[in-house]
């Protein structure tokens, strides 16, 4: 049974912080809101605070601890390397061990854990809307406590599939002999939202003759359920795609959204044993077509004589796994693009998963700063590789009123690619 | 625990939103980089001069004490409501109020981030030099309250020698202007030098006029690499007499190397006692000589190799030697007292040893760096606090520092300030009659002994 660490676990690295400062310049919701409970070092503090039970579980508490949107950044800037994305994540499980789980994070978890029910909202049109947003058991006092309001009227959303992915395919698509076997480990964006994205995937896979395995019975990561601090609700859905993920041999597990790599290739290997052996053998898509030279063979394509602009936005939960080389790599290759680097491509697109649920005004401020720098590159497409990018990027585009449009770039290699044969 | 009624009036002063007494508040304003933690009673974010006026007035009224605060980034507690009372944070005053490219002047209000105000500048071809290593986050008016330094002041001179003139609001609470607009100015005393690195214990700044530079057109980095300290110190007044000023001139001692060597894959011989890296700045033509000229220069000096980059990006390598020494000096022991001495450039070698001879004598590892283009030495006392015994032994190392600073004719803090941190040790560098001339400015000012008391002097 999986098990996630606790709130106590984190003492240690809760007092490396020094209090420095340096995370003021690198958090995009403290960028937005400029208070120091939003930025980790008043976070941690707080984190702190209550594992010493110098403060109790007061709302204030639980606003601080809400406004972040788990994206590293701090981390990766900070001088003593302090977690504070885990830390808070514990911080959160702390809370819903010692108060339950808010309504909304109660809803959406069970809709996570139960693939039936997530396929039946998604056949019964969109998922989407259903899960996160108005299916749920409300109450007023779920309103009060989240003002804005779960979906808002202006958030662009992707079309809902009618179709999950999962269902379209046999578990076992052969490919060449001699050519590696690989898990398509989908995620909920891919199978529910963006199929095309699957479709693409398993295209670029015949491309190179891979063989690819589509575990029927997994299930989502457990990453929004890691935000929300649903503890049993993560290790549930570990346990879960471990046995499904177990189930027949591969090579390697692929993922082409950034969460999910995160949620097996992070949140799985601090779960060691079993789960960290199946976290090493996670790949991020890009990671896995580099390896396989996939580059070498764009680059005998002829280039295309009409080319697009194309600018690649880095998601969190691959930039802190440190996998930027490679996105760029494939896209810099494809005989359409042309490509161009944006300031700032690093810096979180603002989704944070559910955080923009909760505090869609602040994710909106953070989404403007991206947008104004994806327009300033003038590209016409920004590609990147996480479909919760995708649907944050498009709506921050379109409230700034630009014409970009936004892709995965595996849609992008679709295009290249020759006819299926 | 404040009076509900003085909360009140301070909601009445800037509005509900910005007056907090939740606990989780009080938490996020009660530390600053020291890692001492002091809880304030109330965290008050003023909008405008008028409102920090007028909590001025009220505070005085009442006798509350008022802590103002920047990023809260400072080493030596310059922020920390010691004393509880009012936590004032200056960070929604964060306007370029004007950029003024005729006359290089720009007026700015005191929460704008350092770094930011540079990149604003830059980008009309202008120039704010003082860099603190703090810049990406720390605010103009804390750098101002502290008279903030950084590695170019060797070329450029600190914060205080960029600015001109300030808008104050006075510890009763009167609203005043110091300086001006103009590059001089010499009516009445020069209250805006006396302002610089008072830290925030005269006034609290609420209007910022800055001189400006223009921007040099590139600049080059070089690493040096030296058998000892010796050559390394006796490098940095070889290139002075050598009628060149680099923008920086950064130095890492042995012991530094050796820990950023164990926590990064440093590519530097073990033959390497000590570095210095150098940029120089200006147009290119001109600083590719002059690279080429220090190079010459530092040679017979005990050169064990010299890098210069040739590009932006190898130059970015250079730096991140020099950035990645605060994370590696976490391996060698989990608490770090980061002092900050200044002696004359000459003395480096000298006070390196003297350090050395400390360490040895009290057991403790000391890892040296900093600004040895003007003396500016990062002395950083690593100890481990929860082994017994080792705070002590630190303290009485740094007491020892200090002294041998003062001996060497130096001063216990360049760039840092005294705050509480070094507030006991202050009779050491100053003598009775400069400290009672200063606790008469403070006392003829702040005569209730309200703004940032207990800061410099242990007694008010």
């Amino acid at each position: 049974m999986a098990k996630l660490k606790t709130l106590e676990d984190y003492r240690e690295e809760i007092e490396q912080c020094v209090k420095c400062g340096a995370c003021r310049a690198h958090c995009p919701v403290f960028g937005a809101e400029k208070h120091e409970g939003r930025v980790a070092r008043g976070k941690v503090a707080l984190a702190g605070a209550l594992l010493e039970g110098e403060i109790g579980l007061e709302e204030k508490l639980l606003f601080d601890l809400s406004q972040c949107l788990l994206c590293g950044s701090c981390c990766a800037q900070c001088p003593n390397k302090v977690p504070t994305e885990e830390i808070v994540a514990a911080a959160r499980r702390e809370i819903s061990r010692q108060k339950g789980l808010s309504t909304f994070a109660k809803g959406m978890t069970t809709v996570l854990k139960n693939q039936g029910l997530m396929n039946r909202l998604a056949k019964t049109g969109g998922v989407l809307s259903s899960v996160l947003f108005k299916k749920l058991p409300e109450n007023s006092g779920l309103r009060l406590r989240f003002p804005a309001p779960f979906i808002d009227q202006n958030r662009t959303l992707p079309p809902i599939t009618g179709k999950p992915f999962r269902e379209r395919y046999p578990e076992r698509i052969e490919g060449q002999p001699g050519q590696p076997t690989v898990a398509f480990f989908t995620g909920c964006g891919i199978n529910y939202m963006y199929p095309d994205i699957g479709e693409a995937f398993l295209r670029a896979m015949r491309f190179l003759g891979v063989t690819v395995v589509i575990p029927a019975e997994q299930g989502c990561c457990g990453l929004p359920a890691v935000s929300a601090g649903a503890t049993e609700v993560v290790e549930e859905l570990a346990d879960r795609n471990l046995k499904a993920l177990t189930a027949q041999p591969f090579d390697c597990i692929v993922t082409a959204c950034a969460s999910c790599n995160a949620g097996l290739g992070k949140i799985y290997a601090d779960l060691e044993g079993d789960y960290a052996a199946l976290a090493a053998k996670t790949r991020d898509v890009f990671a896995f077509l580099v390896e396989q030279g996939l580059p070498a063979r764009l680059a005998e394509l002829p280039r295309a004589t009409e080319r697009i602009l194309v600018t690649y936005h880095d998601p969190c939960h691959l930039r802190t796994r440190g996998i930027t080389y490679e996105p760029r790599e494939i896209l810099k290759n494809l005989p359409q693009v042309d490509f161009v680097e944006m300031a700032a491509a690093g810096t979180c697109c603002g989704l944070g998963g559910t955080y923009s649920v909760y505090h869609y005004e602040t994710s909106k401020k953070i989404g403007a700063k991206k947008a104004g720098h994806v327009v300033d590159s003038g590209a016409e497409i920004v590609a990147t590789d996480c479909p919760g990018c995708i649907m944050q990027l498009q709506d921050s585009l379109n409230h700034a009123g630009a014409k970009v449009r936004v892709k995965h770039i595996l849609d992008l290699l679709l295009e290249a690619l020759p006819p299926s044969p | 625990m404040l009076d509900a009624r003085i909360v009140k009036i301070l909601q009445d002063i800037v509005g509900k939103e910005y007056v907090s007494t939740e606990k989780a508040d009080l938490i996020c304003y009660s530390y600053d980089a020291t890692q001492r933690r002091f809880l304030p009673d109330v965290v008050v974010h003023p909008g405008s001069a008028d409102e920090v006026s007028l909590i001025m007035k009220m505070a005085n009224a009442e006798k509350v004490p008022v802590f103002p605060r920047g990023a809260g980034s400072g080493f030596t507690g310059g922020s920390l409501p010691t004393e509880g009372g009012i936590v004032l944070v200056m960070t929604r005053l964060d306007r370029i109020l004007q950029l003024d490219e005729e006359n290089l002047v720009a007026t700015v209000e005191p929460g704008v981030v350092t770094e930011d105000f540079q990149k604003a500048v830059e980008k009309v071809g202008l120039f704010y030099p003082p860099d603190p290593a703090s810049l990406k986050f720390s605010t103009l008016g804390g750098n101002v309250a502290e008279c903030a330094g950084g590695p170019r002041c060797v070329k450029y001179g600190v914060t205080k020698d960029f600015i001109l003139g300030l808008e104050i609001v006075t510890p009763t609470g009167d609203i005043i202007t110091t300086g001006g607009a103009t590059m001089k100015g010499v009516v009445g005393y020069d209250l805006t030098k006396l302002m610089c690195g008072s830290e925030g214990t005269l006034s609290i700044i609420t209007k910022i006029i800055i001189k400006l530079l223009p921007l040099p057109e590139a600049k080059k980095t070089m690493l040096v690499l030296f058998d000892s300290i010796d050559g390394a110190a006796q490098a940095v007044s070889a290139i002075i007499r050598g009628k060149i000023i680099p923008t920086t001139l950064e130095f890492m001692d042995a012991a530094t190397i050796d820990c950023v060597r164990q926590a990064t894959d440093l590519d530097v011989p073990e033959s390497a006692r000590a570095l210095l890296i150098i940029e120089v700045d200006g147009d290119a033509d001109v600083i590719a000589k002059q690279a080429k000229r220090i190079a010459d220069i530092v040679q017979p000096l005990g050169v064990v190799e010299t890098r210069i980059a040739e590009t932006a990006e190898q130059s970015e390598a250079l730096w991140q030697i020099r950035r990645s020494v605060s994370a590696s000096l976490r391996k060698v022991n989990p608490d770090k007292f980061n002092e900050d001495i200044c002696v004359p450039r000459s003395k480096v070698p000298d006070m390196i040893r003297r350090i050395e001879k400390i360490a040895d004598a009290y057991d403790i590892p000391i890892v040296n760096f900093g600004h040895a283009g003007d003396g500016n030495i990062h002395v950083n006392v690593m100890i481990d606090g929860k082994v017994p015994g080792q705070q002590q032994q630190a303290d009485a190392a740094i007491e020892e520092v200090f002294k041998g600073a003062l001996e060497l004719g130096g001063t216990m803090s360049g760039e840092h300030g005294v705050g509480i941190m070094k507030a006991p040790y202050i009779p050491l560098e100053l003598s009775t009659g400069a400290v009672d001339y200063m606790k008469t400015i403070k006392r003829a000012l702040d005569p209730n002994n309200i703004l940032n008391p207990g800061k410099i002097f242990l007694d008010g």
